[in-house]
């Protein structure tokens, strides 16, 4: 370890992309760890998707301006393995064996369960899904991006579709929810962001529930409440991968080692003081690592949570390419 | 502005005694420059529109936009197009000519002008956001337009908003090159009003106005952050299904399936351009 941090510290630089300050906590995870190493973290493109992270390596890589590390989506993850170098992190026994490739090319980092962040003050409190469909939410409910195109979005999508009694493998049902709210016209299509919280414009957001905390969509957290259904506990994790070009091998290495870290100023614990749920969160649990307040604060989960698997992920999003924009325009 | 716009260009006769370069020299720039810029680009769309992910040569990307999905988009690009060009240009053109009957150095002439050519470039987030926040179904502050998320007539409003300006920059020149003398040419011979636009005003105004209408078509073909700003969850016309394309997170991304999109497009644009050429040689019959 000794000899990683000295080895990083030469190199003096870490590229890392796509993160956005107020996604999960990186903002001060990003601080923290340039402050605790004396290394300069250039953030590149902090708003691009996961698939543009993929784009950026393959096009600067050989150069000094590739990202060294990536933070991807399942879907992007497992189609990019031969991008990525193998590691495994100190901590490596701690992350369950479903959130890791067996050689460590990609590791589930934290995730989050698909949730509705909506104002209590506006529409009281949300117990069901089909709640939504009535008038009260004229002109309310958003997503979080085009299904097609974001992660989030279609696990929003799919998130309705458990809750109106469909399986994980055929979407159909979801996308039939959004044709109701389409039709009841409580759907909003304008992309869900702060600003359009503040605005009014979009008051109920699908989104992951640590995108939907009241700290990240700056509202006061005794009226912006999260509620996830017991019937359609959606969950998404997101996979850390080492650009196998990278320009700052040893950083890169480094950075995996601070965000799989379990000590208090840690990625792990960060990304859970975010709202997020890192991945070693029940190893931590029992060995005592964990923040117990931060964990306290995460919005409570009652049903039995589902995960896409990565054949049920494609199908959906060959489903949406064919029938989206068709029941929502 | 607009003064320098008919001035001479002071071309000087070659000094004797020297031999002047070939005529076509002065081209090489200008050919270079589309060379790059055009040409190549749009030819290597055009390659990739016929080639694999994987490698090799498919017809696979151009025969899948023949699906309703896709041509959908394209139906949808070409109605919000043209709405928002043709309006853009009546509304245009008739400011353009208001503007253009007020003094030539008025305070009203540049404050038009000043204006139309900030507007003419505001779009993106800050446009859809401030329609939005104007006019918005739950938080307009003028009034709630439940329609604002419609197809097409919500975003070719927002549209409209840079599409006039732009006509009024475009076409000021032409309506400028009207003569006083000549109106009063048509009414010392008898004319009436509606013969001096019948047979002087309408056809010498005729081709530059269908040419600025096909400027504001190629500027809302192309416009991208607009729509994507005013609605994001669903695609509604080519560019923003060329984005899904290139970005999706979700295993959508093909590459090639975005150069044959765009391809799409270039066959869109030239069919237009043709239709304009066979206008404008009519429109311009007077000028033969």
């Amino acid at each position: 370890m000794s000899k990683l941090v000295a080895a990083a510290k030469k190199e003096g630089t870490l590229n890392v992309i796509a993160l956005p300050a107020d996604w999960a906590n990186y903002g001060t995870i990003i601080k923290d760890f340039a402050a605790k190493y004396g290394i300069k973290v250039n953030s590149i493109a902090p708003d691009d998707s996961s698939a543009q992270e993929v784009t950026q390596i393959q096009q600067k890589n050989g150069t000094s301006l590739a990202a060294d590390v990536l933070d991807v989506g399942g879907s992007v993850a497992t189609a990019n393995t031969s991008l990525f170098a193998p590691y495994e992190v100190a901590t490596w026994s701690s992350i369950p064996a479903g959130l890791k490739e067996s050689t460590g090319l990609y590791v589930g980092d934290y995730g989050g369960y698909m949730s509705v962040g909506y104002n209590s003050a506006k529409f009281g409190t949300i117990t069901s899904l089909s709640q939504l469909l009535g008038s009260k939410f004229k002109s309310a409910v958003a997503l979080n991006g085009n299904p097609t195109e974001a992660n989030a979005a279609l696990n929003g999508v799919m998130m309705a579709n458990l809750a109106e009694g469909g399986s994980p493998s055929s979407i159909a049902d979801g996308v039939a929810f959004f044709h109701k709210l389409k039709t009841a016209g409580n759907y909003v299509p304008v992309q869900a962001t702060p600003a359009t919280i503040k605005a009014g414009t979009t008051p109920v957001v699908f989104n992951w529930d640590y995108l939907n905390t009241a700290a990240v969509v700056g509202q006061p957290a005794s009226t912006w409440k999260i509620y996830i259904p017991d019937n359609a506990t959606l969950g998404g994790f997101y996979f850390q991968a080492i650009n196998k070009n990278a320009p700052h091998p040893a950083a890169a290495r480094l950075w995996e080692e601070f965000l799989f870290s379990q000590a208090s100023v840690g990625g792990q614990n960060l990304w859970l003081q975010g709202g997020a749920r890192p991945s070693e969160q029940a190893a931590m649990t029992s060995n005592g690592s964990i923040n117990k307040t931060a964990a306290a604060a995460l919005p409570p989960v009652m049903g039995t949570p589902i995960f896409l698997t990565q054949a049920q992920a494609t199908a959906a999003a060959t489903y949406l390419a064919a029938n989206w924009a068709k029941a929502v325009s | 502005m607009t003064a320098a716009a008919t001035t001479e260009t002071g071309a000087r006769p070659p000094r004797a005694g020297r031999r002047s370069a070939p005529t076509w020299v002065g081209t090489v720039p200008f050919l270079a420059y589309t060379g790059v810029f055009l040409l190549l680009p749009t030819g290597i769309v055009i390659w990739n529109a016929f080639r694999r992910p994987t490698g090799g040569f498919t017809f696979s990307n151009i025969s899948a936009l023949n699906t309703s999905a896709v041509r959908t988009l394209f139906v949808g690009s070409l109605e919000l197009c043209v709405i928002s060009a043709l309006i853009g240009a009546v509304l245009g053109a008739i400011l353009a000519y208001a503007v253009a009957s007020g003094r030539q150095d008025g305070v009203v002439r540049r404050l038009y002008l000043a204006g139309s050519g900030v507007l003419a470039q505001f779009g993106g987030v800050t446009l859809a956001f401030a329609f939005l926040a104007t006019i918005g179904p739950t938080s307009g502050i003028l009034f709630h337009a439940s329609w604002f998320y419609d197809f097409p007539w919500g975003i070719a409003l927002i549209y409209i908003y840079f599409q006039i300006p732009l006509m009024v920059l475009v076409f000021l020149p032409a309506i400028d090159g009207l003569k006083v003398q000549w109106r009063e040419a048509a009414e010392n011979l008898g004319g009436s009003t509606w013969h001096y636009w019948r047979y002087i005003g309408g056809p010498l105004l005729t081709p530059a106005f269908l040419g600025a209408t096909l400027l504001l078509f190629a500027n809302a073909l192309s416009a991208y952050a607009t729509i994507v700003a005013w609605e994001d969850q669903i695609a509604y016309v080519v560019p923003q299904q060329i984005g899904v394309a290139l970005i999706s997170e979700v295993g959508l991304v093909n590459f090639n399936q975005a150069d044959a999109l765009a391809f799409g497009m270039i066959v869109m644009v030239v069919i237009v351009m043709s239709g304009y050429f066979l206008l404008q040689r009519r429109a311009a019959r007077w000028q033969r």
